[in-house]
């Protein structure tokens, strides 16, 4: 995925103003009904209510199929080479040489495929929708998670973001001193090398500075007060109750039409 | 906790200095020793030395942000109200020199709250603290504004309010405007004095150019090169009597009113064309609007050219594409023969080897550069491996420009542990001792004390003697001024005519 995933794009629907926590929580919810079992319904029907709800959450259909578009290629991947590997049983639908698919294969395939979206989605929902100072928040105030670790993470998720326009101007600067990328295969992969290893340099010695300087403003000791509160609304009772109905209707659905099958039995 | 405890009592802080030192692990000798002073509470002091004479190193120590033993070893004593400086944490301010290495949080409101938050203080006020500490130093942007988003101006009054949220009793600034405009830097500095007449703060600032501090401060103290300090008084004193402003020019201080005194080569009569623009747009990237259109300039063999202008006009990206490393979004930029001896037309489409050759570019920020693990292998890379030197050479060329540059005890040094200005004259070093047809400088001469800056403009003459061309994105005047040539000024999205510019005898 591109890395510009971590900066959201926020909207100003409700959704993103419900707390992260709620909606780390819908999204766990559907994501475990989802692994629970392989089948095409259940995927289905989470999949088509993320994709329903894509208006009501605030995320932008295009803007996401730009940044997403690697994970709907891994699924479409994943979902073919299942079809191709599965066990043949069930009525032989295209045969070539060796390459065979059966009813059931394919089946299988698909049930993949749509899984791996129906799973992705909601993390992916999560990030598009959520600033990650509000996350980092509401994790240390809400779930009470130590906050330095949460607000080190926060700091080093940004200096994640910078290091894309770090690799950049290291390369530049890197040509500069004769030492650029060539046309040659072996100077490329020596010079992709060096550069990389420069980059790492850069982030420690960035994460290095940002140490101290958070330090120096008196990060790290003893307790701390929060600017901004982390707290709840009734935007989050429909945030959940949203989860937990897409995620029952999903069961529902699989054990009607009896393609429910559980993964650990 | 120290911390709960000494937030308690707010107010002046005093900083007292016992034969203190610190070696740096890994370093034979002491970065600062025997360093002994007492700065009383609500004491102004411009804290001067010579380049690695120690400065950031004392300022690191009183901010508590030094490290442990492992890091380095201590000797003597340094107490800030009383306390260890790790201990005093929050009492003490300090903004690096570095704006955007001390970035936290991806909003300016958020930013300026996170030292308030640190020390517990209550939701409330730490927005009113915000709100104030904006105000003191006249950063006018909304509190959701992306921090990402400012100029480097900006960022630098940025990360004062941040610092000023904690209501720190000590303020310690490390070249706070360093790479700034003119502009720039005078902003920072009144609001910095507006900000000690209201809180009535201690202050402990580190500046080469004492002029811009001068009337600010009450008090000079002078750390020695080779330990001690050299002078501690009065501005009116240290840097008016004749007896000790001799002293400081020795040493390397910029005393306001005195030049460095230089004795350059002749400057040539310019030869032909090397470099030439027409209608050239520069953009930072393809998908980027151009910062500069229709840029029309000849670089010429033996020409000193200055490129001036305010903070984010573009003048880096207009260096980065004369230097044949951006492509040019719209226009040409050709060579002459003269400068490409066979070699495509077109900068950007030569490799790398064949670039640094001709053009050697030197970027703003010295660490992007760094290849090697020691400063002499820094220094040896370009002699040896790209100009192909033989050995005796390469040695000749590098002892004397490392001389030259006082770089010689550093040697065996690893180039990131250099300090501020040390790390500059290395990155220009690696140039000059590769020895292209044009230089092209992002801000040669930061952070650089009086001796080394007269070495490096005298170095850079001699250049320009020898025919070969000095590209310089500046904002130090004295610079332009002493090299001479020719100016050109980055401004509201263009380049401004050429002025002609006499070297100022
Ligand atoms: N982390 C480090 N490890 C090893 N040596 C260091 C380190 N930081 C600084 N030094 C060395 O300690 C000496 C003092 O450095 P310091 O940065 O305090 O100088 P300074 O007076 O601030 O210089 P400048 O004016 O160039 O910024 C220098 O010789 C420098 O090379
Ligand atoms: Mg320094």
């Amino acid at each position: 995925m591109s890395a510009d995933l971590m900066t959201p794009r926020l909207s100003a629907s409700p959704f993103s103003r419900a707390n992260p926590v709620s909606k780390l929580a819908a999204a766990a919810v559907i994501t475990v009904v989802v692994m629970l079992s392989v089948d095409w319904v259940s995927a289905s029907v989470v999949l088509a209510a993320e994709l329903l709800l894509m208006p009501v959450l605030g995320v932008n259909p295009w803007l996401l199929f730009k940044r997403g578009w690697p994970l709907l290629a891994a699924a479409a991947t994943g979902a073919w080479a299942t079809a191709l590997l599965a066990e043949k049983t069930g009525a032989v639908l295209f045969q070539l040489g060796p390459v065979v698919f059966t009813d059931d294969s394919v089946a299988g395939g698909i049930a993949i495929g749509l899984r791996s979206l129906a799973v992705a989605l909601p993390g992916i929902f999560l990030l598009l929708t959520t600033d990650p100072t509000d996350l980092a928040d509401a994790l240390a105030q809400k779930l009470k998670l130590p906050h330095r670790f949460v607000l080190g993470a926060l700091a080093a998720m940004r200096l994640v973001g910078l290091l894309v326009e770090e690799w950049r101007t290291l390369g530049l600067a890197r040509r500069a001193r004769g030492v650029g990328a060539e046309n040659r295969p072996l100077a490329k992969a020596g010079a992709f090398v060096g550069q990389a290893f420069g980059l790492i340099v850069q982030a420690i010695r960035r994460a290095t500075r940002l140490a101290v300087a958070m330090e120096a403003r008196g990060f790290g000791a003893g307790r701390r007060t929060w600017a901004r509160e982390s707290s709840y609304s009734t935007v989050d009772v429909w945030v959940l109750l949203g989860g937990v109905l897409i995620a029952a209707a999903a069961a529902a659905a699989a054990v009607a039409a009896g393609t429910w099958n559980f993964i650990f039995v | 906790m120290g911390l709960q405890s000494t937030t308690a009592v707010p107010g002046p802080v005093p900083v007292l200095a016992e034969g203190w030192g610190w070696r740096h692990a890994g370093r034979k000798a002491p970065a600062v020793s025997d360093a002994s002073f007492s700065i009383e509470p609500g004491e102004r002091v411009l804290l001067l030395g010579a380049s690695g004479a120690g400065k950031s190193t004392l300022l690191h120590a009183m901010a508590g942000v030094l490290g442990d033993d492992g890091e380095g070893e201590e000797t003597g004593r340094l107490t800030v109200a009383g306390l260890r400086p790790s201990d005093a944490r929050g009492r003490a301010g300090l903004v690096l020199q570095d704006p955007e290495s001390q970035l936290v949080l991806a909003r300016v409101g958020d930013e300026v709250a996170f030292g308030a938050e640190n020390l517990s203080v209550p939701r409330p006020q730490i927005w009113d603290r915000v709100r104030e500490s904006l105000a003191d130093v006249g950063l006018d942007v909304p509190l959701d504004h992306p921090t990402a988003a400012l100029s480097g101006g900006q960022k630098q009054r940025l990360a004062l309010a941040s610092v000023l949220a904690m209501r720190p009793g000590l303020l310690l600034l490390d070249e706070p405007t360093a790479n700034l405009d003119p502009d720039g830097v005078r902003e920072v500095r009144d609001a910095v004095a507006r900000v000690l007449d209201r809180t009535g703060a201690t202050l402990v600032v580190v500046e080469h150019r004492v002029a811009v501090w001068a009337d600010v401060v009450d008090r000079v103290i002078v750390l020695a090169a080779g330990g001690g300090v050299l002078a501690d008084g009065p501005p009116s004193k240290v840097l008016a009597e004749s007896a000790t402003r001799a002293r400081l020019v020795e040493a390397g201080v910029w005393v306001p009113g005195h030049t460095p005194q230089l004795r350059l080569p002749a400057a040539p009569a310019p030869g032909g064309p090397l470099l030439q623009a027409v209608g050239l747009d520069v953009a930072r990237s393809r998908k980027a609007g151009p910062v500069l259109r229709a840029v029309d300039l000849d670089l010429l063999s033996g020409q000193a050219l200055s490129v001036t202008g305010p903070n984010g006009a573009g003048k880096s990206t207009l260096a980065l594409t004369l230097g044949g490393l951006l492509a040019p979004a719209r226009g040409e930029l050709s060579t002459t023969p003269a400068l490409h001896r066979g070699a495509a037309q077109s900068p950007v489409k030569w490799k790398s080897a064949q670039l640094v050759a001709r053009i050697g570019s030197v970027f703003q920020e010295p660490e992007h550069q760094f290849l090697t693990s020691t400063v002499a292998d820094e220094l040896e890379f370009g002699p040896r491996r790209v100009a192909k030197l033989p050995e005796a050479e390469v040695r000749r060329r590098v002892d004397n420009i490392a001389e030259r540059l006082r770089l010689t005890r550093l040697l065996r040094a690893n180039p990131f542990t250099l300090s501020g200005g040390e790390k500059r004259r290395l990155s220009v070093a690696t140039m000059l001792a590769t020895g292209p047809d044009i230089l092209m400088l992002d801000e040669p001469t930061f952070g650089q004390d009086a001796n080394t800056w007269a070495e490096l403009v005298t170095l850079l003459a001699e250049l320009v003697a020898d025919g070969k061309s000095v590209v310089s994105v500046t904002h130090d005047a004295d610079f332009t001024a002493a090299l001479g040539g020719s100016a050109v000024r980055v401004a509201d999205g263009g380049v401004q005519p050429v002025q002609t510019l006499r070297r100022a005898a």
